[in-house]
């Protein structure tokens, strides 16, 4: 593919996702999905050198390798297990790109199961460290399929805690929460409205704001005028398609 | 000096069916799944097991041993879902204490420092606290005086100290006194697991004589020292299928053969006969041919 060929849908949530950790400076990137990975990559590659990106495994990583380069030739600069994440996770030097099988107007996140808790109709992963993680630094999220089951009214076991639960929790739970941004197939979203509710940030090109509200669950806030999802410059998608040779960003989105 | 090398059958033999049962490694990583493989052919039942959830958990509850499951997650991590705990959950067979990961860390560190909790951020305002009503929440004392914290009198969760009947690991390596090593990038949680627990056994790929450890990798790799300790088994490749470097990777081929006999009964009947049913050494031979549901 050469960098002619104009930007994939994947291509512009490659760089929505980068975008997410502007400004961040020296903390450490968690991203989960291939397109976060990559947006995490790029952010580091360009605007964002600081930032801090772990091997997927115990270590912290040097450099920016394409996605299916071989874990061998990695240059790790130190080591960062398990339990080591806690203490950066309470430490709040952190900004995690979680998934979201759902997600609600409050910017509550789901991962644990659908339907009743008690008996769930599909078990999902569990709840993981979302809890910890919403209420100790930002969390972004990553939804690579954008419907009315994805962005749902409410979501059935609250895992990433949104915006009016954090309130309710007291001061200890909304002092370092922050949901930066929600990037999905269709469009970036954010929560910059007086009552914290998701925003429509931009939509992707090619999509059109009708769209994103059929494919969303409950009533998002939509400004006057919306603007379009910056599509990458030409040197910026030739970095992430060095990044990524073999087209993991498409895989994601289905294609 | 006590000897503390035993066979698998006398390191289980204090396990209990009720008791609360904590197991090491991460996911379907450095698992003691020999050890497992043993429980799951005994007569042990109704087992509370705690774990940062793998495959461990998944066979413990396809053959019927487990009545609850305390944990933040359970999964084979190249296979995101572990399809026989979500069998097990959807069908309604195992309860589940669901915590945060942090919080369940926390648990544990309490156990293990005798504490009944420890404060945490994590889980606040989060549906965790909603499915276990049992938790709570403590008001920071430190709103004045000397210490006075800039946050003044917060209100943080509790987390509940997770005491262990047993504790499972495996390490790469043991020595015969109770010390273990973990060669590996990560030690996960396993030293802490021990602490939290009352019977405390260690599998090892391989058990070497006492003051030989340092040998093996530089001398913080050994994680757990003997006072931590009660049983430690030799069991090359004890963690199989799940990864143990850095002696050996994951086998990802009997593991999807694993997640694969979910699908149906007759497919789990012959995955369990094959390779859960039988003793290490026609485990070893099973993996050695491959071929039948793999």
């Amino acid at each position: 593919m050469s960098a002619e060929s104009a930007a994939s849908r994947a291509e512009v949530c490659v760089l929505a996702c980068a975008e997410v950790w502007r400004g961040d400076g020296e903390i450490m990137a968690s991203p989960f999905g291939s397109i976060p990975l990559l947006g995490a990559r790029l952010a580091r590659r360009t605007f964002c050198p600081d930032l801090v990106l772990t091997d997927g495994d115990a270590a912290l990583l040097v450099g920016t390798p394409a996605l299916d380069a071989d874990p061998s030739t990695f240059v790790r600069e130190a080591p960062m297990a398990y339990r080591r994440t806690f203490d950066v996770v309470w430490s709040g030097r952190r900004h995690i790109m979680m998934m979201a099988t759902q997600i609600d107007r409050d910017g509550n996140q789901n991962i644990s199961c659908i339907g009743d808790w008690r008996r769930p109709k599909t078990q999902l992963v569990g709840v993981r460290g979302a809890p910890g993680n919403t209420v100790n630094h930002p969390t972004s999220y990553w939804v690579p399929a954008h419907s009315p089951r994805s962005f749902v009214e409410q979501v059935d076991m609250v895992s990433g805690v949104g915006y009016t639960r954090a309130a309710a929790a007291g001061p200890a739970a909304t002092r370092f929460h922050e949901i930066r941004r929600v990037v999905s197939n269709l469009g970036v979203f954010d929560f910059e409205t007086p009552e914290h509710v998701m925003r429509l940030r931009s939509v992707h090109p090619g999509v059109s704001v009708d769209e994103v509200l059929e494919a969303t669950g409950f009533e998002l806030v939509v400004p006057d005028a919306v603007p379009e999802t910056p599509t990458p410059p030409a040197d910026v998608l030739d970095i992430i398609r060095q990044l990524d040779p073999a087209g993991a960003r498409d895989r994601e989105l289905g294609g | 000096m006590s000897d503390k090398r035993a066979t698998v059958d006398d390191a289980l033999s204090e396990l209990r069916s009720g008791m609360t049962i904590g197991i090491g490694g991460w996911g379907s990583r450095r698992k003691p799944m020999a050890l497992v493989r043993a429980m799951c052919r005994s007569d042990l039942q109704d087992l509370t097991v705690v774990a940062y959830g793998g495959p461990d958990v998944g066979l413990l509850c396809a053959t019927g041993k487990v009545r609850r499951v305390v944990c933040g997650f359970v999964t084979l991590d190249s296979i995101a879902l572990e399809p026989h705990w979500r069998a097990a959950r959807q069908e309604g067979r195992v309860e589940l204490t669901e915590l945060d990961e942090g919080m369940f860390y926390l648990g544990l560190q309490a156990a293990a420092w005798r504490v009944p909790f420890l404060p945490t951020r994590a889980g606040l305002g989060s549906g965790v606290l909603e499915v276990n009503p049992d938790l709570r929440t403590v008001r920071s004392p430190y709103d004045s005086g000397s210490f006075a914290h800039p946050e003044g009198a917060i209100e943080l969760v509790a987390a509940p100290a997770l005491r262990l009947d047993a504790a499972l690991v495996h390490a790469n390596r043991a020595d015969q006194a109770g010390n273990a090593q973990f060669l590996g990038p990560d030690p996960f949680f396993d030293d802490v697991m021990l602490g939290a627990a009352e019977r405390r056994i260690v599998s090892a790929e391989r058990v070497v004589p006492q003051g030989d450890l340092p040998l093996e990798g530089p001398l913080h790799s050994v994680a757990v020292h003997r006072m931590m300790t009660d049983a430690v088994v030799e069991i090359p490749g004890g963690a199989h299928f799940t990864s143990c470097p850095p002696d050996y990777a994951r086998d990802e081929q009997l593991q999807r053969a694993y997640a694969a006999a979910a699908r149906d009964p007759e497919a789990w009947e012959a995955f369990r006969a094959r390779y859960v049913d039988v003793d290490e050494a026609a485990y070893r031979a099973a993996v050695a041919e491959g071929g039948a549901g793999r």
